[in-house]
């Protein structure tokens, strides 16, 4: 159970629209506080009502179903009234701009907005037209802050610490949020971060972040202690960034031959939905003696949990914040 | 000629013993060796050579070949070739490129992908390896091409087409003309360290034309390709070269722009290369004559200041190989109004006796000239070709330096006869092929 110093702690920013401009002791304090409630859900009773009185609404301009029930079972289970707007097959469809969309929301005194949008920095945007507070579920190709946390948390409880580990992050890594966040988390808790994929799918000048770049998963992996594979878009499979799903998974899908490469009992993550076949084989995804993906969605939910409480912690104690 | 070719397959399975090659002009091109004496083939390899080994010196029970104080070079290396084999069997095969290979002393040919199939599924480059094998002439290395049927769109399986045995990837005669695609393929391909090769022409400037843009093709009322269109290309594409790393080369260039844009970039460091073939260091625009359509060639004979270009540039080094560009057409394909006719001209057989034209007027020493079409265009290609070694595959060309004849369209071995030298007089004669310790081709005078 939580005990009383984390109980009482405070998270100093108004939003959480990244892992950048994080501090180690904030994620620390994320992670710790998302420990407690990692013990609170796996209770039969799993409610309380930190929350209660407050307004989460859940709105994505982009399809998402794991990602906002985890947000939505999130808020529920912390006592709060969540509401859930897909905006992409209503008010765009009538012409609502982004921040007519965030003022019309405002207007309704939510006290957390937790936003996805398909475009880099529409969710900080968004954040400076609102008077409550931001949390970024996935903005275009910047930044997946509760992803990298729930894979933090879930490397802490495996391995004790996140210091000193090497990560290796794999795939499509040019399109995705997940190992934008990640990279910088894992940085800044003093894990060694390499990428592997094709050149086509990195960006450029990765490497100035700070990681090793690989383009040879067997290379890569060696004496990795964590194998991150993403999540390649359907919509990417077909085109100039790689000529088919076979030659994808034969030089970069993960398989139990080039995750040989790896530690012995270096552990497989995986942010989901993962294409069986494309970027991991069924055999891999399914050893539960590697393979922590079902653990990422557990650790996804007291993330965001954390997350959402440590951000309305200090509602009603500023004056400014509610009357900007 | 009136002498008598003689070919013999070389079958993988046949025993093959000991031969010594005897009282010859020794040259390789890699060491700038080039001295008399004899060369010792033990199976398949290279045993031993040098000025050491003489008629005295060969133990008894072994074969030997008086060369009778001609060249032994390594077998000549071909990195542009048309085989129309599968699809196009009425144009060529794979058995009259071989007869068309060994009688210009060519040991490994690498084929261009536009068969039909394309070489762009495992299949097809295994199809090719396999049969080229039972045929037992030249050695045949596939290319692999770059975009899903020459679309200029989707990439094909290049690491998996490259572990089946394609040597590089091209789109043949077309330039991959998206820049945000050539980029990708070059990014993707570096990925692999596997080497693009690119056919430099900006398909839109190149739309309909015939000729070279100019003064001849005026007069012929021909539309014209202006030398921009190439070296437009290539600029384009080595600035995506710096952006995305990876190795890329410039295939049978023909304009002196080029050639000083790629001097330029190769002085800043770029992996870029480049080969040119026969016709464009031989021959100029004005082979087009009256409407010859066999000098019809894409990119099309230049000007006499764009030849003397490419002669400087092969001379300085920023050209790495010559080849033949060998693109065989049955006659129907030819006998047609200019505008209309196929573009294209045989090569395999004129590659040397041409090329060492270079040598006869001065430009180059023999070695530097073979250079060009042997461990140069091996090196490129990464084939394990092109160099007297011991060990290595006994791949050689026994040459007459000096003996002239005349090139006549019609006697050439292989199946289709449209060459561009037709009536060109030239020195230098193929009189043996050696492929694998096995004489596959000679010549009786």
């Amino acid at each position: 159970m939580a005990d009383d110093s984390l109980d009482t702690k405070r998270f100093p920013h108004r939003h959480l629209l990244g892992i950048e401009g994080l501090s180690r002791d904030e994620i620390a304090l994320l992670l710790d506080v998302s420990d407690t409630y990692v013990d609170q859900n796996r209770q039969v009773d799993k409610k309380v009502s930190t929350l209660r009185g407050r307004t989460i609404i859940n709105l994505f301009f982009e399809n998402s179903t794991r990602t906002r029930t985890s947000f939505e079972l999130a808020g529920k289970r912390l006592g709060a009234d969540v509401i859930n707007m897909s905006v992409s097959d209503s008010a765009i469809k009538k012409g609502e701009t982004l921040i007519d969309t965030a003022m019309t929301l405002n207007a309704m005194h939510p006290d957390v907005l937790v936003v996805r949008h398909s475009n880099s920095g529409a969710v900080q945007l968004l954040s400076e037209k609102v008077n409550c507070a931001v949390v970024n579920a996935g903005d275009g190709s910047h930044e997946h802050p509760t992803q990298a946390l729930l894979d933090a948390l879930t490397m802490r409880r495996r391995r004790g610490n996140i210091e000193g580990l090497l990560v290796a992050i794999c795939g499509d890594i040019l399109h995705s949020r997940v190992a934008r966040s990640n990279i910088l988390l894992l940085q800044t808790m003093g894990a060694r971060v390499r990428v592997i994929a094709p050149r086509t799918l990195l960006p450029t000048a990765i490497e100035n972040l700070g990681v090793e770049v690989f383009h040879d998963m067997k290379v890569g992996l060696k004496d990795c202690d964590i194998v991150m594979m993403l999540r390649l878009q359907t919509e990417r499979m077909h085109g100039s960034f790689f000529p088919s799903v076979r030659e994808y998974f034969h030089f970069f899908g993960l398989d139990y031959d080039k995750l040989s490469a790896a530690k012995p009992d270096a552990l497989i993550m995986h942010p989901g939905p993962s294409n069986r076949g494309v970027e991991i084989d069924s055999e891999v995804a399914d050893d539960y003696s590697r393979s922590v993906i079902h653990e990422q969605v557990e650790m996804g939910v007291a993330v965001r949990m954390a997350c959402l409480d440590l951000m309305t912690r200090g509602i009603g104690d500023d004056p400014d914040q509610r009357n900007l | 000629m009136t002498s008598t070719q003689t070919w013999t397959a070389a079958m993988p399975d046949d025993t093959v013993g000991q031969t010594a090659f005897i009282n010859a002009r020794l040259l390789d091109p890699a060491t700038d060796l080039d001295t008399s004496g004899g060369l010792l083939t033990d199976g398949e390899e290279i045993a031993d050579f040098g000025p050491q080994i003489t008629a005295d010196s060969v133990p008894d029970g072994i074969t030997i070949v008086d060369c009778g104080g001609h060249c032994l070079a390594p077998g000549l290396v071909d990195i542009r070739v048309q085989i129309r084999e599968p699809g196009e069997e009425h144009k060529g095969t794979l058995e009259s490129a071989g007869r068309a290979g060994t009688a210009g002393g060519v040991t490994s040919i690498v084929c261009l992908p536009d068969t039909d199939p394309i070489i762009e599924d495992m299949s097809v480059v295994e199809f090719v390896a396999r049969r080229a094998r039972k045929i037992g002439l030249s050695k045949v290395y596939p290319y692999g091409a770059i975009t899903k049927g020459f679309g200029g769109k989707e990439l094909t399986e290049l690491g998996i087409l490259a572990e089946a045995g394609a040597v590089a990837f091209t789109d043949s005669n077309k330039a991959v003309a998206d820049a945000t695609v050539m980029r990708r393929v070059l990014s993707y391909a570096a990925t692999f360290d596997l080497l693009i090769v690119q056919h430099p022409e900006e398909p839109s400037l190149a739309a309909g034309a015939a000729m070279n843009e100019g003064e001849v093709a005026t007069r012929l009322g021909l539309p014209g390709v202006p030398t921009a269109a190439e070296t437009i290309l290539i600029e384009r594409d080595l600035r995506l070269l710096e952006l995305s790393g990876g190795k890329l080369h410039f295939a049978h260039i023909s304009t002196g722009d080029a050639v000083d844009v790629i001097r330029k970039a190769k002085a800043r460091g770029l992996n870029v290369t480049c080969d040119t073939a026969a016709p464009y260091f031989s021959l100029n625009e004005t082979s087009v004559g009256e409407y010859r359509t066999f000098a019809k060639l894409s990119p099309p004979l230049r000007s006499e200041a764009d030849r003397e270009a490419i002669v400087e540039g092969i001379v300085d080094g920023t050209i790495d190989a010559i080849c033949s560009d060998h693109l065989p057409h049955d006659e129907d394909s030819k006998r047609l109004p200019f505008a209309q006719a196929a573009f294209g001209g045989v090569g395999l057989e004129t590659l040397l006796p041409v090329s060492l034209e270079l040598y006869h007027n001065g430009f180059l020493s023999l070695n530097q000239l073979l250079a060009k079409i042997t461990v140069r265009p091996a090196e490129l290609m990464g084939l394990p070709a092109g160099r007297l070694k011991k060990g290595a595959a006994a791949d050689l060309t026994l040459f007459d330096l000096t003996q002239g004849w005349k090139i006549r369209a019609d006697e050439l071995s292989s199946k289709a006869k449209n060459s561009p030298f037709d009536g060109r007089l030239v020195q230098g004669v193929v009189l043996r092929t050696v492929i694998d310790g096995r004489t596959v081709y000679t010549l009786d005078n």
